[in-house]
Parts: structure tokens; C-alpha cells; sequence
């Protein structure tokens, strides 16, 4: 390398590095003025930089896998549809179509493009979910997407720093919670204006006039550490069936995953059909969790951007997991959070020993409705809750008790939840022998208690899966203890959709737990004393 | 009071600074894990015999340690019995419910303080407006108290949900619980009276956790001083950067985690106003990490709650919080010892690693292979070999090449010096990075302000840093290297005392108000009083967003009574507030209510302010008489470049860049964009050429 080759070198590193902390700023905006409850208490957001053909540069490390991956190719939709010679500096633009953006009406997804002086450099994107978009609210129980809330196609919500002022009257009128919809909308904006104003003056102190050495810089990298983890996959094909509980029947999913010389392929042939609930999923966003799943396999230390998501490829026939236009598809994170575990029991097969169990796999979300009982005084709340049950056990560990995965987020802390609305949580803790045995045990599952507040009721949407098909084990672990929704006077209620608890009763939810990983005989017994001890094994 | 002793107790070492009436006297003594006192002492020895007087005239010792962090960081704690409300056992073990990173599926959680089998659910229930939904169960926490009684327990904590509100069942259960048991008791609505039960629960156990152990030494250390004839009181230094009485901090001695570092933020505050700074972020880079932090009108920013304990690369999450106040700051694994190494990607990454002081790096030639920040200062010229640390430690030019090319040059065909440069350019850019990320989060730019720069390493590296943050003007203090002890010295008898409150302003009640204040400030006085005889001053903040957000912002109250009027002249500090934190208003928000979460008062005694000194622009050139290669980044390549002692400098003198200035402890590298000149108390300031600032 000659001095100026290794100066060059030296210079992308740094600038590398930097554009990575250009996006992280843009999410800190993000998180400090939203209104979303999963964005401000969950941190469920993404933003990431991306250069001017729409492949991405960098994004920050926050943010759940579902938009993460799914942003990355909602940027080339929006670079069609609106088109270059319409794009001006100070635009920002918008959509939450389901099949473009991020899989469901509730996400909306903002880009924008950035522009030193007349040069379009490259476009920022940034996703939150928000708490409304009219419809039905957040259920499983519309039955296509024209009943699930405003559908805004790709548009400008903003011209040359204009808002789009009809675009906000229509949403004012077609949302629950105008103010803070709206006050989401500006957020993502300005998480967007802060990533540009960062770039515009990091390239001005680098001297560059376009990313585009940068970029070639980056992908090279990635692509080569990339192909480098694939090559070392051995190859084969290797299929994967999982049934889940569904909404009124069971649903099989099926996943066959093929190695091939530079990619990596998921298809998903032989998954049941669209289903007539909100529980179908795009395309978009069962390819998200797929690559999400490969990419904690195979490149878990590569960053995300354009080359090291390209050589992980989806096919698929319409089913559940690859749903058209206008299926339902409000709650498509219960099954998307299950593409992970079907990913990995394929990939189980290719590389055994090294992959962990099944467990709770979906979040147990609810939204609560609490109004006043009829006739009485209080207060109405819309309250929404992330709560997560076990992990599956890993190859040489338990597994995390009540903890989120494959989602990222966080739960929140109940005396923030009581201060949102009329609603008393009485218990919310681990769920005794939940977790599967085996010579590692699967994390335990949690057990929630909530009544409303006196004189109130509530109605909630139930999104829950693993009640009546168990987290499987693996490599003779056993399977983890299935999930249950009840009241305290034992009437059963159904895993999914809108149902009421009334004054005076509790919501009973028993979460699953994961399975265990390796034959239960071969357990320590000092881990089995200490499961004893405290409780997480009581039999 | 004229003779003042200041003792850090840090990682490494223990720091002694002895005022003697406007006289500075410091030292460095290694820390003592066994008998930290005996470090102390030993240190205290040496600069009262180098200032001629005895342990009889000290008037004050102002004291601050890493024991209680270390405490946690290592789990050597008491067996804690903590005593919580039914149905909630397991909050401080189900933490976030969330994973710190997102790729990696063979990660470990940290553990929680106190094992499920120590942990205790009682009935009882306080509803989240303060009332009682279920009475506490007095029966059930007899049989309890007698339970813990035998249970072999060295402290208990107690946290009930929404305690913060109405403390009276956790005053009750300590009652039963301390007429049964004779061991401490903390209460959760005591120790931290905020909002989120993982938080707070996670405090009050911390708190009993290190509590046996901190009483215990601050009880010896008090006996050993009175045994040497030192009469004069022992203060503590608090994570907020106040100073509390030996009393206090053995009864929430969670309160002195990281009270190093809040030194540290002190001695900057101290030169910002001798100085007339209003605008500073101090910078300071040791063996392990780097630690940043933002001081305006010469406070540094303070935070409800941070995390401690980190367990994976420093990593967000991996820790446990700790929701008191503390002065806020971002650390990172940037340090002298830091090791570099190249990822999958061909990225050369540095730190969190970091070497220690053994091996230490490769060039302090004890046997470490990997290379170091230092390894690569030392191939770039910025250190010379033969007059490290004064000359104590040998670094070895050879060793320090040999590694950066075995782990760096060779994987990527660097040459050494390129891959040298590379390794500093990327601890440089990290640095830069949180420094800006965290202005971000404070609602600042980073430009606007000057940097004070101290610690062993920071001023080989505080003059890049610079330049990559656009900061025109860096002071470089004398005593950097004993910057925490010095702080100890300027820190006001001081405390923070805070409520969560939620109170919509739409539904604002000035007597509530009022009463909520009144009782904050008597709280906080009081443990000024234990210090001063003085004039108190208090600052009351509220803490307050739009309904619906999840991040409340500082907004700062006049402190008077308030009447019903009042709400729109609080709702006016918010939006004024709110401007400023995200550089405009953000629009669309006018419909939406405001409120207010938390409310603080910070009282401190009134302090007369350091004698003011002008910063000196310099004109006297200096001759200078040694030259060396220094790598210089504007032009990558070597530059033949002046070596200044520091001590042979006067005020008033002025060099241009590229220059070294050299002392014992370190060396200052002024690049090519910089000037520098020696201020009339020694500082050093760097100035960019040409900058009118």
C-alpha cells in the first residue's frame, strides 16, 4: 500500500465510524420526543442513512429487528414511487402501508432525502409505532386492511419544509389520539432533520462532496466478512414445520432453508394459507425476521447495512407468512416473532449442537380499553403493555427467563402503567416450572394479575400464541409450559382478540416458558439444588 | 478553613492533596484492597511532613472512594433480606425483560444483587395515587422479621410498589422488622424516592448491599485518624458532587458510587469559574476509560439515575441502575491501556479491553503482547521513552512496534506509523462520538463549548479531539493528575432531594406545590446543616414533558412560593425549555397537556467564588532548543517538532503548533491547528489559529 493508500484506509475507518454515530443521534432524537409508548418506554424505533440509490449505510443500534431490516427496503419503495425530479430539499416523506413500510398500519415510516447544496447525498429513514391509526384499533379482529386504520400510500408529508397541512387534517380526523399522533409525526421528521444537519457537517469537515467512495468503502467490507461466514456454512437443504396456535385453528408454518455458494435462501412453501384475522404478515416483514434469525447465526458481529443483508433471500408462495394486499394484517408481529424459531429449527439440522430451543417466541402485548362502569365517575385509558415469557435453553445455558426475543423491546415498569390509566396490577412475576428440563432449562415464563381500577372495566385485545402448542425442546430437552389467558374465577379466554374483563375480576396470564436443550438426566445437580432453592422448580 | 486534606480512593490509586493555607501538596499511593485506610494514611504521612504539620492542625478531611462501586462490581456485599410487596419478587431479576445486545444469543444477564431465595413478598398495596388498596400485613412481617432475624442476614431492604408516593407501609415494615432484628434497615422511599419500581428496588438493595461494609470502614478510618490526633471532621463526597457528613453516607452509602469521577467534574467546574467559563465540557482519559461531562455557569449536569456494574463491554444494560442523583457523564472504554485490535470487517476497534497496569501495554515491557493507546502515542512520537512517568517507567520503542504490527499493521498492510495513526485516529473518533452523542442528549452543541482537559492521557489526546469536535479553546490545568482530590477540595456541603409527582398543569394546586417543595428543602438542608452554619442556597428543577412522552426534560423554578397564576409561568419555563433541548419547537403540540414528573431540590451552602483570572492570549515567543519526530494527523507524516519542558514556561509565553510540552506526569500535544499559551496560574491553553474565540 503506498502512504496515501493507507491514509485513504485510515480515513474511511474513522468516517465509517462516524456515519454510525450520525445515526445514533438521529434515534436519541427519536427516543426524547416521542409520544409512541413502545418508542419512549421500549425503545422500539429504527433510523438509519443510506446513500442515494437507497442501499443502507448504517443504522443505529437500537430498535427491534421488524423494523430494522424491514426499513432497509421500504427506502427503495419510496425512491420509485416519488421519483427524483420530485424531490427537493426540506422534503420529507411518508407511508404506512403495510406491504411497503413495515408490516402493519400501525408503523409509520418517514424518509428524507438529503441534499449538500443542489446534490442529493443520500436519504435518511427513521420507523416508530404509534399509538393509533383509527380503525378498528390494535386487534386481530378486522377482516382486511381497510378496516384496520388510515392507509397513507407513499406521499410528502412535507414539500421544501412545508408541511403537508390536508395530509394532518385527514389523519386528525381518522385517529383516537389526534395530538399525539400528530406530535409523532413532527418527531420522526426531526429525527430525520437532525441525521441530515449531522451529515451535511461531517462532510463539510471531511471535505467529501458525495458518500459515494464511502459507501463502495463500506459494502466492500461487509461483503467480504459476509461471504466469508456463508462460505463456512456447510450446504445443504434443511426443512423446519412449527404449528402454532392461530386464531381459531392451529397454523402450520413451514421453513426450508438452502445454502447456496454466496447466499443464503428461506422459503417458505408449504405454510398454511392467508388467514381471515389480522394475523397474516407481509412479505416485508416475515423477511426481516428471517434475516434476523440467519444474521444471530451466521454474522452476529456484522454490522447491518445493504451488503450484509443482500445475500439473505425470502421466497415464498402467498400463505400467512407472505400475505397480498388486503389481507388483515394489524397484529403480524405474533407470527413474525415466530419466523425465527422456524428459521433456526432448519438451521438446527445444518448445524447441530449450536442452536438454542424454542420458547415464547411472540411478545404477550395487550391493549387495554378501561372505561368507568356504566353510569359511574373515572377516567377512560388506552393502556398498552410488552410483556415477554421464556427463552428456549441454549447450548450451554438456561434459558432467560422472561425476557424479549426475537423482539428487542422493553417492558415497562407497572408503577408507569397505574399512572396511565384506572388499572390495578396485583402480580407480575416469574412463572414456577415453566421452563422445559434438559440439561439446560428453558428460561421460566411470568405470571400477570390485572384488575381494573375500582368502579372501572376494561375490554383488551388479547395477542397471545403458544397457549395450546407447547415451545418445543431440543436434542431431548423437554418442551416449555404452555401460556394460558384467564379470569380469577377460571372462566378461559381466548389467545387472540378484543374480549372484556368486568369490575371486580382479574386477567389472569400464565406466559410460556422455553424449552429445555439436551437430555434432562445430564443436568448438574447443583443446578437442579439451586432451581429448587429458588423456586423456579417447585415438583 | 485554611488546611484542608482531600483522599481519593480510586482503582488503582489513592490520591492525597493536602491545602495548606493556598499551598498545594499531593501524592500517589497505591491502593490498599485490604485496608484502604492504611493507603490513606500512608499518603497523608508523606505530604503533612512535605507541608510541616501534623494531623492536629487539619481543619476538614474530604474523602471519596470507590469501595462502594467496587463493591458491586465484584459482588463482595452483605447477605441482603429485601422485603417486597406480593406479587412483585422477582422485579429486580426480570429487570427490562430485554436483551443488551440484539445479535448475541449466548448472552448472560448480570445477576440480581440479592438471589430470589432472599427475597420476600408481603400483602399490602399502595394504588398509584398514593392511597391504600390493600393493608400491609403486620402479622405476616412479625413472622418474617423473626425469620430474617435467623437467616444469618448482614442488612435488609425493603421496596414496596409506589412507595415514592406514600412511604407509611415501608416505615411501618421497618419498624416491626428493626425491633426483631438488630441489622440495618433501608427503605426504598428513603434511599430513592422515584418512580419505576426495577430502579428503585434495585437502589434500596444496592444500598443495603455495601451498607455493612462501608459503615464499617468509614468507622475504622475515623478511629485510625483519632488515633493520629486529627480531630477535625470527615466529610464524603456524594455521586452528585456534594458533601455529606460520615453519618449520612454510612446510612445511604449507595450515594458514594462514583464519587471519583464527581471530583473530577468539580475540578473542571472550579477552573471554568476561576476562569469565568460558562460553557465547558471537561475531558478526562486514565489508564481504563475516558469520562466526558458538560458544565454550564460552572455546575456540572447532574442525572437522576445512572448504571454501575457494567458486566459486557460497557455495554448499556449490562449493568444495574441507580436512581439517585449524580452528576451525569458519559464514560467509555478509551483509555492509555485500551488494546486495539482489527474485526471481521478489517475495522481497527479499540478498547473496552484494556491492558491495566499489568501487563500494561506492550512498551511498558511486563510482558504484554497486544497493543495499547500508549504503544501507539509512543510510535507516534507523542511520549518520550526514556522520560515516562519521570523517567520510572522504560518504554520500549521495539515492543510497542512489534505489537501494533503483529495486530494491526500486518492484518490490514498498514506500515507501523499508519497503523499507529490508526489506532489513535479511532480511539480519537470514539471519543469524539460520545462526546457529541452525549451533547445531543443533554440538548447542547458540543462546538459551543471549551474543554478542560485532565488525567494521565488526556492531553496526548485533547488537541485532536478538538479539532475533530470543532472546539476552538482547551485548558490544560495544573494538578490534572490529581484532579478528583483536588474537586474534593471545591466541593459545597450539598444535597439533592428529589419526589416523583405527577401533577398535570392543567390541575395545578399551588398549596400541594408548595407543601411538596417545602418538604424537599427541609430534607436537603438538613444535610447541609451537618456542615455548614452558613447560608444555604437551593435550586429547584422540575422535571416535566407532554403527557404521553416517556423523557422529561430539566426545567428550572424560581424559587418562591407559588400561587394558582403560576401554572402558565411554569408551563412558559417548559416551552422555553423544550426549545432549547431540541433546537426548535417541535410543532403540532399545543393541544396536548403538560406535566410535571419529578420534582428536586438541590440545596448547597454559598461559597465564595475562586479569585477570577483573565485568560491570557500570550505574545512571548520561546526558543526552543529540542526537537523530535511527532506524527502530525493533518498531514500524515512525521514532523520535526519543538519539545518544551512545562516547567521552564512563564506566563504570558506562546508557542505555535505542532509542539510538545512535557511533564512528569505527561505530555501535552499541541498540533499544527493549535497555539498554545501559559496562562498566570500554569494552565496551558490550546487555541486554534486564527479562531476569534
Amino acid at each position: 500500500m503506498t502512504a496515501q493508500d493507507q491514509t485513504r484506509e485510515i480515513h474511511m475507518q474513522v468516517m465509517w465510524n462516524r456515519l454510525i454515530s450520525v445515526v445514533e443521534e438521529q434515534a436519541m432524537t427519536l427516543l426524547r420526543t416521542a409520544f409512541s409508548t413502545s418508542v419512549r418506554e421500549a425503545g422500539d424505533l429504527s433510523a438509519g442513512v443510506f446513500d442515494p440509490q437507497g442501499r443502507m449505510l448504517a443504522q443505529a443500534v437500537t430498535g427491534t429487528p421488524g423494523h430494522v431490516n424491514t426499513m432497509a427496503e421500504a427506502v427503495l419503495h419510496f425512491i420509485t414511487e416519488i421519483g427524483r425530479e420530485n424531490m427537493f430539499p426540506g422534503d420529507t416523506y411518508v407511508t404506512n402501508d403495510p406491504w411497503k413500510g413495515t408490516g402493519h398500519l400501525h408503523d409509520i415510516t418517514m424518509v428524507s432525502p438529503s441534499f449538500k447544496g443542489d446534490v442529493l447525498v443520500g436519504f435518511f429513514a427513521c420507523t416508530a409505532h404509534v399509538v393509533d391509526v383509527g380503525g378498528r384499533g390494535f386487534g386481530a379482529d378486522a377482516k382486511s386492511v381497510y378496516e384496520e386504520g388510515i392507509q397513507l400510500p407513499i406521499m410528502k408529508f412535507a414539500e421544501r419544509g412545508t408541511v403537508n397541512a390536508t395530509l394532518v387534517a385527514l389523519l386528525r380526523s381518522n385517529v383516537r389520539e389526534p395530538d399525539q399522533v400528530v406530535g409523532d409525526f413532527y418527531s420522526l421528521a426531526a429525527c430525520n432533520d437532525v441525521g441530515h444537519r449531522r451529515l451535511i457537517a461531517m462532510m463539510e469537515e471531511i471535505g467529501l462532496s458525495t458518500l459515494d467512495d464511502l459507501a463502495e468503502f463500506i459494502f466492500s467490507r461487509t461483503r467480504k466478512a459476509t461471504l466469508d461466514r456463508i462460505a463456512a456454512l456447510p450446504r445443504g437443504t434443511w426443512t423446519n414445520r412449527m404449528v402454532t396456535d392461530g386464531y381459531d385453528k392451529p397454523v402450520t408454518l413451514v421453513a426450508t432453508v438452502e445454502t447456496r455458494d454466496d447466499t443464503v435462501n428461506v422459503d417458505f412453501g408449504g405454510t398454511d394459507g392467508v388467514s381471515r384475522w389480522g394475523i397474516n404478515v407481509p412479505i416485508i416483514y416475515t423477511k426481516a425476521y428471517a434475516c434476523y434469525a440467519l444474521k444471530c447465526v451466521v454474522a452476529p458481529d456484522i454490522p447491518n447495512n445493504w451488503a450484509s443483508l443482500e445475500p439473505f433471500t425470502i421466497s415464498s408462495p402467498e400463505n400467512i407468512l407472505n400475505a397480498p394486499r388486503p389481507a388483515p394484517v394489524a397484529l403480524r408481529h405474533v407470527f413474525g416473532h415466530m419466523v425465527p424459531d422456524l428459521v433456526l429449527g432448519a438451521l438446527a439440522q445444518a448445524l447441530p449442537g449450536r442452536i438454542l430451543a424454542e420458547g415464547a417466541a411472540a411478545l404477550w402485548n395487550i391493549h387495554m380499553s378501561v372505561r368507568p362502569v356504566k353510569g359511574g365517575a373515572g377516567r377512560r385509558a388506552e393502556i398498552l403493555m410488552f410483556n415477554s415469557g421464556g427463552m428456549g435453553a441454549r447450548p450451554a445455558q438456561d434459558g432467560l427467563a422472561a425476557t424479549a426475543f426475537p423482539s428487542g423491546v422493553m417492558t415497562m415498569p407497572i408503577e408507569a402503567t397505574e399512572q396511565t390509566g384506572p388499572v390495578v396490577i396485583w402480580r407480575k412475576e416469574l412463572r414456577p416450572d415453566s421452563g422445559g428440563d434438559g440439561q439446560y432449562r428453558g428460561g421460566l415464563g411470568q405470571i400477570i394479575e390485572i384488575e381494573p381500577a375500582q368502579g372501572h372495566e376494561f375490554d383488551f385485545s388479547a395477542m397471545f400464541d403458544r397457549t395450546r402448542i407447547a415451545p418445543r425442546g431440543r436434542d431431548g430437552g423437554q418442551d416449555g409450559a404452555k401460556g394460558s389467558a384467564m379470569l380469577d374465577d377460571g372462566t378461559e379466554l381466548n389467545p387472540k382478540g378484543w374480549q372484556h374483563v368486568p369490575a371486580g375480576r382479574r386477567l389472569v396470564l400464565h406466559l410460556p416458558g422455553g424449552g429445555g436443550f439436551g437430555d434432562p438426566a445430564q443436568r448438574d445437580p447443583a443446578a437442579r439444588a439451586a432451581d429448587v432453592a429458588k423456586g423456579y422448580v417447585t415438583k | 478553613m485554611t488546611i484542608r486534606l482531600g483522599a481519593d480512593i480510586g482503582g488503582t490509586f489513592t490520591d492525597i492533596v493536602l491545602d495548606c493555607r493556598g499551598k498545594m501538596t499531593s501524592t500517589k499511593v497505591l491502593t490498599n484492597y485490604a485496608a484502604p485506610e492504611q493507603a490513606i494514611l500512608d499518603g497523608m504521612d508523606q505530604v503533612l511532613a512535605e507541608a510541616g504539620i501534623g494531623y492536629g492542625d487539619l481543619e476538614i478531611v474530604i474523602h471519596g472512594t470507590t469501595l462502594a462501586t467496587n463493591a458491586l462490581i465484584e459482588r463482595r456485599g452483605a447477605k441482603v433480606a429485601f422485603v417486597t410487596t406480593e406479587g412483585f419478587r422477582d422485579v429486580i431479576e426480570m429487570r427490562t425483560e430485554s436483551r443488551f445486545d440484539q445479535y448475541d444469543l449466548n448472552l448472560t444477564l448480570p445477576t440480581p444483587l440479592v438471589p430470589r431465595e432472599d427475597r420476600f413478598p408481603v400483602k399490602g398495596r399502595i394504588g398509584a395515587q398514593g392511597q391504600e388498596l390493600a393493608p400491609l400485613d403486620e402479622a405476616g412481617l412479625q413472622a418474617l422479621a423473626e425469620r430474617i432475624a435467623a437467616g444469618g442476614y448482614g442488612a435488609v431492604a425493603i421496596g414496596f410498589i409506589h412507595s415514592y408516593l406514600n412511604p407509611a407501609h415501608e416505615r411501618r415494615a421497618r419498624e416491626i422488622i428493626a425491633a426483631v432484628c438488630d441489622l440495618p434497615v433501608s427503605i426504598s422511599s428513603d434511599v430513592s424516592p422515584q418512580m419505576r419500581e426495577f430502579e428503585r428496588f434495585n437502589t434500596v438493595c444496592a444500598n443495603a448491599y455495601v451498607r455493612p461494609q462501608m459503615a464499617s470502614y468509614l468507622d475504622r478510618l475515623q478511629v485510625r485518624l483519632t488515633e493520629r490526633g486529627a480531630g477535625c471532621p470527615v466529610f464524603m463526597i456524594h455521586s452528585g458532587g456534594g458533601l455529606v457528613s460520615v453519618q449520612t453516607a454510612a446510612e445511604f452509602p449507595v450515594r458514594l458510587v462514583e464519587s471519583g469521577p464527581a471530583g473530577g467534574a468539580i475540578f473542571a467546574a472550579d477552573v471554568a469559574q476561576r476562569f469565568g467559563l460558562g460553557r465547558v465540557v471537561s475531558y478526562d482519559m486514565g489508564g481504563t476509560t475516558a469520562k466526558i461531562c458538560l458544565i454550564e455557569d460552572f455546575s456540572p449536569k447532574t442525572a437522576r439515575s445512572f448504571e454501575v456494574a457494567r458486566t459486557t463491554r460497557f455495554a448499556k444494560g449490562s449493568g444495574m441502575p441507580i436512581s439517585i442523583p449524580v452528576i451525569e457523564m458519559i464514560e467509555i472504554g478509551a483509555g492509555g491501556g485500551s488494546l486495539a485490535h482489527v474485526d471481521a470487517m478489517g475495522r481497527i476497534q479499540t478498547g473496552p479491553e484494556s491492558a491495566g497496569s499489568e501487563p500494561g501495554p506492550a512498551c511498558y515491557q511486563r510482558g504484554g503482547m497486544r497493543p495499547a493507546i500508549t504503544d501507539a502515542d509512543l510510535v507516534l512520537g507523542k511520549l518520550d521513552p526514556d522520560n515516562f512517568a519521570g523517567g520510572a517507567i522504560k518504554l520500549s520503542m521495539d515492543l510497542a512496534e512489534a505489537a501494533i504490527d503483529q495486530d494491526v499493521g500486518a492484518p490490514l498492510s498498514l506500515g507501523i506509523e499508519a497503523a499507529a495513526f490508526g489506532i489513535a485516529e479511532v480511539v480519537d473518533e470514539n471519543m469524539a462520538n460520545a462526546a457529541r452523542v452525549h451533547a445531543v442528549e443533554s440538548g447542547k452543541n458540543i462546538a459551543d463549548n471549551m474543554m478542560v482537559a485532565f488525567g494521565g492521557a488526556a492531553p496526548l489526546h485533547a488537541a485532536r479531539l478538538c479539532e475533530k469536535l470543532g472546539i476552538d479553546r482547551c485548558l490544560i490545568p495544573q494538578g490534572a493528575g490529581v484532579g478528583s482530590a483536588i474537586g474534593f477540595l471545591k466541593a459545597p456541603f450539598g444535597y439533592e432531594s428529589l419526589a416523583s409527582r405527577i401533577i398535570p398543569l392543567s390541575a395545578f394546586d399551588p398549596a400541594a406545590f408548595n407543601a411538596l417543595i417545602a418538604d424537599l428543602k427541609a430534607t436537603a438542608e438538613r444535610f447541609v446543616r451537618q456542615g455548614t452554619a452558613g447560608a444555604i442556597q437551593s435550586e429547584i428543577t422540575a422535571f416535566m414533558r407532554y403527557r404521553g412522552q416517556g423523557w422529561e426534560i430539566p426545567v428550572p423554578l424560581p424559587d418562591h412560593p407559588f400561587d394558582a397564576g403560576d401554572a402558565d409561568l411554569i408551563r412558559g419555563q417548559f416551552l422555553d425549555a423544550y426549545a432549547r433541548f431540541f433546537g426548535r419547537a417541535i410543532d403540532g403540540l399545543s393541544g396536548l397537556e403538560i406535566e410535571v414528573v419529578t420534582l428536586s431540590v438541590k440545596s448547597a451552602d454559598e461559597r465564595p467564588a475562586p479569585e477570577r483570572v483573565a485568560l491570557t492570549m500570550g505574545s512571548r515567543a520561546v526558543q526552543v532548543t529540542e526537537w523530535r519526530d511527532v506524527f502530525d494527523p493533518s498531514s500524515a507524516r512525521m514532523l520535526q517538532t519543538g519539545i518544551v519542558a512545562r516547567d521552564s514556561l512563564a506566563s504570558g509565553d506562546r508557542l505555535s503548533g505542532p509542539v510538545v510540552i512535557v511533564e512528569r506526569e505527561t505530555s501535552t500535544v499541541v498540533t499544527a491547528p493549535f497555539d498554545v499559551v501559559v496562562q498566570a496560574d500554569g494552565s496551558l491553553l490550546m487555541l486554534r489559529k486564527g479562531s476569534s474565540k
